[in-house]
């Protein structure tokens, strides 16, 4: 890929300012190649390769032999601002985000203080846009506090500048049964779906990895896959009575499908994500107690990582979200049972779903586009991601060079955490150039605005 | 181990070996009190084979049991964190304990010294021996230590480069005292054996 | 061997060769002079994140009758409780010019990570760690048993715990014992079955290379040993495990009827301390076929041998 033309400076939110772009050749959801003209925040034209002419003071983008997705959408990211600026901010998270294709973000509610009011949720979406390399969307709590005691206020956070839509108390199960159900009976005012995190607090009190042969020989204390599918099948049959939309968060085990499966052919308005990590890694990993492997729910056997490809593959689990979840190093360099949970994601997902599905035959680049944006944006009720690359659409867009292979190096991740459990691993893939609203924050596989790597001299 | 070459073979080992136990007897005046003690791997063989002779040559003497034992030296060394760990040859004394015995030290080759070093520091921890003397089938010169030993079945002066292995029936399955050059490739031994570098500080070229 | 932290980590001609070596170490502990030079100059630190007495003072004897010097360093109770602290206690053992270090933690693992995070380059031995495993407990268990088994049988020292019976009994799920056990006796070419309520069983426990028991009265009759594992009493209750004390005495407790069910020649072991009257009967652990105080004996033997083949050798680079 090469670009002309000068650099736009980064950090703008406001996109009035913006050239034309226009990238060439690029194959549009793996298939023909596309030129793709974007100008005022949308594509303005498409035709085929080669076709378009530039218009003055236009930046070109050259693009052939990478795929063309639309912006990616993540439902599940820590961003960890407010309250642990040590682990990530939304600064960091953006920039590690739009390096990874995403254009939006879900940001969940488990900072400190919580994202249980309309001050919280708009001061991370203003955060977001000052910082302005993808679209930040607050997720807001369910509960107050996290604490699963009483709902919080959601039709505040619904009707604020950040226009929440997912409530989550992710981290924690919205356990209590009776709560749950006013959950999903209330967010039906606002349009807003409840994103469940499955997980049974009393089969799970002090749970360190998925309980089965490995978490037996390792002494850990296991977790097990029913802590999970127990509450989901509580969630789909309360949906399913109160009428209400339920969104499940990070499904792990093969068990999770089978009762998704079910639901859905019920008929029940349920969808459902899995992350990139239980797509690829298993609870083998867990052996050596390195706390990078530790993560909620933990991984899984090899079993669950197919089940839940084939999942991914027929449509029962509906999205891939990344759950990045950013820690200091203190947090992880340590023994295991005091580690914290969670694993880096926003800059390797796409590379991790192109290992897991796309190399296995599993999907294709348009099922990638309807995993990793338009099924995400839908849920999410964003209407301004998740468009197909069509004229008048949304600029919002990624290029990918599937035909990279690169070994995953942490130090070098734009997130402030290390704790990629990927570290070592050649993935497939390089993001090459991630477009927001028309303007390129993302060109040659790093931030517009940022020096090159390693380049000599900073002007 | 073309070049290696013999400097006593089997009817010659045991003739000095019962000279070693007439020399025993003679200089203990009989066989009162006296306790054989080897030191493993090949000392231990050549003690019970000098304890053999001297009951055959003492008709007061015996049982055999009576009048020899095993010493492991192993946990005294002072050359253990020089090489690899090794697994502990085994200590056994007669039923009577060493206190106030004649203790004679029982070991194949006498080089540098230290072993017999090793060795009276580890008998000190079994008891107080009335006298402890030293025998050994080979002396081949480059002591490192005021050490000197009373019954010697051949005096062998080589350089300090040259390797000395004594080869036994009961480990080997012959009976020889070999030397070679530092030339030489070293033969494999039939049990784990410590290389012998020029100057190292050990008496066997090979246990 | 660098370090120790599962009997899974050792091979069956290691497990031999540090049994034998503590046959040695045993015989030197008879004499009246206990104390060998062999590790003089070496600095073991005892490293207690967990109260645990016996073992520390086992591994105290032990590396002191070696001439080795000895730091005890018990963090329990003091502001290093969790997380980083084990990190930073390496680093700060290692420029004390620790050369190894005997660990004993609450968290699975822990032993493990020591070795392995890339902290420091000392050797680690695993006291106990968490549920996991506790190495030289098994290695002290299976001499005891190969001792006494030989006195009986007589034959190959390297052979005589194969084909033994062995009756591990009690909370295998929260039991590192029974975790080292399992593993090292399987190596020695021992015949394991564990007895316990299914609750107190490990989820997966079905690929463990042992049969499983629900019923003690059954299996006593076939065993050359028993070994009964401490019952904690917290498991009871909320924790739920099992109904009371009464039933779990009723169900798995050694006493004095199954004493008598048991083969005449058969053992009783304890890797304490005790729970008298709730796993064990004082008739079971007072009686002649009880080795639960020779293996307190045994442990020191055991370790010296393990610190002996950990450190005696050449400076690791």
């Amino acid at each position: 890929m090469s670009t002309t033309d000068t650099p736009a400076p980064t950090g703008a939110a406001g996109d009035g300012a913006v050239p034309p772009v226009l990238v060439r050749r690029a194959r549009l959801l793996g298939g023909e190649e596309t030129d793709l003209l974007l100008a005022g925040g949308r594509v303005a034209r498409t035709g085929p390769g080669g076709s378009l002419e530039a218009p003055d003071g236009a930046r070109v983008v050259e693009a052939a032999g990478l795929v063309a997705l639309p912006g990616l959408v993540d439902l599940h990211t820590h961003l960890r601002e407010p309250g642990r600026e040590d682990a990530e901010t939304v600064r960091t998270g953006s920039r590690a985000a739009a390096l990874g294709g995403f254009t939006a973000v879900h940001a969940m509610a488990n900072t400190d203080p919580v994202a249980d009011t309309a001050g919280v949720v708009e001061q991370v979406w203003r955060l977001g846009r000052e910082v302005g390399l993808v679209d930040v969307r607050p997720v807001g709590a369910v509960t107050v506090g996290l604490a699963g005691e009483r709902l919080a206020e959601l039709g505040a956070m619904a009707t604020s500048a950040a226009r929440v839509r997912v409530f989550s108390d992710d981290g924690r199960c919205v356990h209590d049964p009776v709560l749950m159900r006013r959950a999903l009976e209330y967010v039906r005012s606002v349009d807003g779906v409840v994103a469940q995190h499955a997980q049974d607090p009393r089969l799970t009190e002090g749970a360190q990895m998925h309980e089965g042969v490995v978490s037996s020989v390792l002494g850990l204390r296991g977790w097990p896959a029913v802590a999970e599918e127990a509450v989901i099948a509580r969630d789909v049959l309360l949906a399913d009575h109160v009428g209400s939309r339920l969104h499940v968060c990070h499904v792990s085990t093969a068990g999770s499908v089978e009762i998704l499966r079910w639901a859905k052919a019920r008929g029940v308005d349920v969808t459902a994500e899995v992350t990139p990590h239980h797509l690829l890694l298993t609870d083998e990993l867990v052996r050596g107690y390195d706390p990078v492997y530790k993560v909620n729910p933990p991984l899984r056997t090899r079993a669950d990582v197919e089940a839940l490809r084939e999942a991914v593959a027929d449509g029962t689990v509906d999205v891939v979200a990344t759950d990045h979840a950013p820690h200091p190093v203190e947090d992880k360099d340590c023994e295991w049972a005091a580690a914290a949970m969670g694993m880096t994601g926003l800059e390797t997902a796409l590379s991790v779903v192109q290992e897991a599905l796309v190399e296995t035959g599993l999907l294709g680049w348009a099922d990638v586009a309807r995993v990793l944006s338009s099924a995400p944006a839908r849920i999410g009720r964003l209407e301004d991601h998740g468009r197909p690359l069509a004229e008048g659409e949304p600029a919002h867009l990624v290029l990918v060079d599937p035909a990279a292979r690169r070994p995953v190096t942490p130090e070098q991740h734009a997130t402030q955490g290390r704790n990629s459990p990927y570290r070592g691993m050649e993935l497939p893939g390089r993001v090459v150039a991630t477009v927001l609203r028309g303007r390129p924050v993302v060109l040659d596989g790093a931030l517009v605005g940022d020096e090159p790597a390693g380049a000599p001299g900073a002007s | 181990m073309a070049s290696a070459r013999p400097v006593l073979e089997a009817p010659e080992i045991s003739r000095v070996l019962t000279r070693i136990a007439h020399e025993v007897l003679e200089r203990n005046r009989g066989a009162d009190d006296l306790v054989l003690l080897g030191i493993p791997t090949r000392g231990t063989h050549l003690a019970r084979r000098v304890a053999e002779r001297l009951v055959a040559a003492e008709p007061g003497a015996g049982p055999l049991e009576q009048l020899v034992g095993s010493l492991d030296v192993t946990m005294h060394r002072d050359d253990l964190r020089r090489n690899p760990v090794r697994a502990l040859g085994r200590t056994s004394l007669p039923p009577g304990g060493v206190d106030d015995c004649v203790v004679v030290l029982v070991d194949d080759v006498l080089f540098s010294g230290r072993t017999v070093r090793a060795a009276l520091d580890a008998l000190s921890d079994l008891g107080r021996p009335r006298a402890v003397r030293l025998a050994v089938l080979v002396d081949r010169g480059h002591r490192q230590l005021p050490i000197r030993a009373d019954h010697v079945g051949k005096n062998l002066p080589t350089a300090a480069e040259e390797s000395v292995r004594v080869m036994l029936e009961e480990v080997d399955g012959r009976d020889a005292v070999l030397i070679s050059g530092p030339d030489d490739a070293p033969e494999p031994a039939p049990e784990p054996a410590r290389e012998q570098a020029p100057g190292a500080a050990d008496e066997e070229g090979a246990r | 061997m660098r370090h120790l932290l599962s009997a899974a980590d050792l091979s069956r001609e290691d497990a031999l060769e540090l049994l034998d070596v503590a046959e040695e170490m045993a015989a030197t502990q008879a004499r009246e002079i206990k104390k060998l030079p062999t590790l003089r100059g070496r600095t073991v630190v005892n490293l207690f994140f967990e109260d645990s007495t016996r073992t520390r003072i086992s591994f105290e004897a032990a590396a002191k009758r070696l001439s080795a010097d000895v730091i005890t360093f018990s963090a329990k109770g003091s502001s290093v409780s969790k997380g980083e602290s084990l990190k930073d206690t390496a680093l700060t053992l290692q420029a004390m010019g620790a050369d190894a270090v005997v660990l004993r933690h609450s968290a699975s693992g822990a032993a493990h990570r020591l070795a392995h995070a890339g902290w420091s380059g000392v050797g680690v031995l695993n006291a106990g760690d968490g549920t996991h495993e506790h190495p030289t407990q098994a290695l002290l268990d299976a001499f005891t048993l190969r001792r006494r088994l030989a006195e009986r049988a007589g034959g190959d020292p390297a052979r005589v715990l194969e084909g033994a019976r062995v009756a591990v009994v009690g909370d295998v799920l929260h039991s590192r014992v029974a975790r080292s056990n399992v593993l090292l006796l399987e190596t020695l070419g021992a015949d394991v079955v564990l007895v316990a309520p299914p609750t107190l069983l490990p989820v997966g426990v079905g690929t463990w290379p042992c049969r499983t028991s629900w019923d003690l009265d059954a299996v006593l009759p076939d065993v050359d040993a028993v070994m009964v594992l401490r019952v904690q009493r917290e498991r009871m209750g909320g924790g739920g495990f099992f109904p009371s004390a009464q039933e779990y005495t009723r169900r798995f407790g050694l006493d004095g009827r199954r004493l008598r069910l048991l083969p005449d020649h058969a053992l009783v072991m304890h890797p304490g301390p005790m729970n008298r009257g709730l796993e064990i009967s004082a008739e079971a652990a007072d009686s002649p076929r009880s080795t639960i105080v020779e293996q307190v004996a045994n442990g020191v033997a055991v370790r010296m041998a393990a610190l002996y083949l950990l450190l005696a050798g050449e400076d690791a680079a």
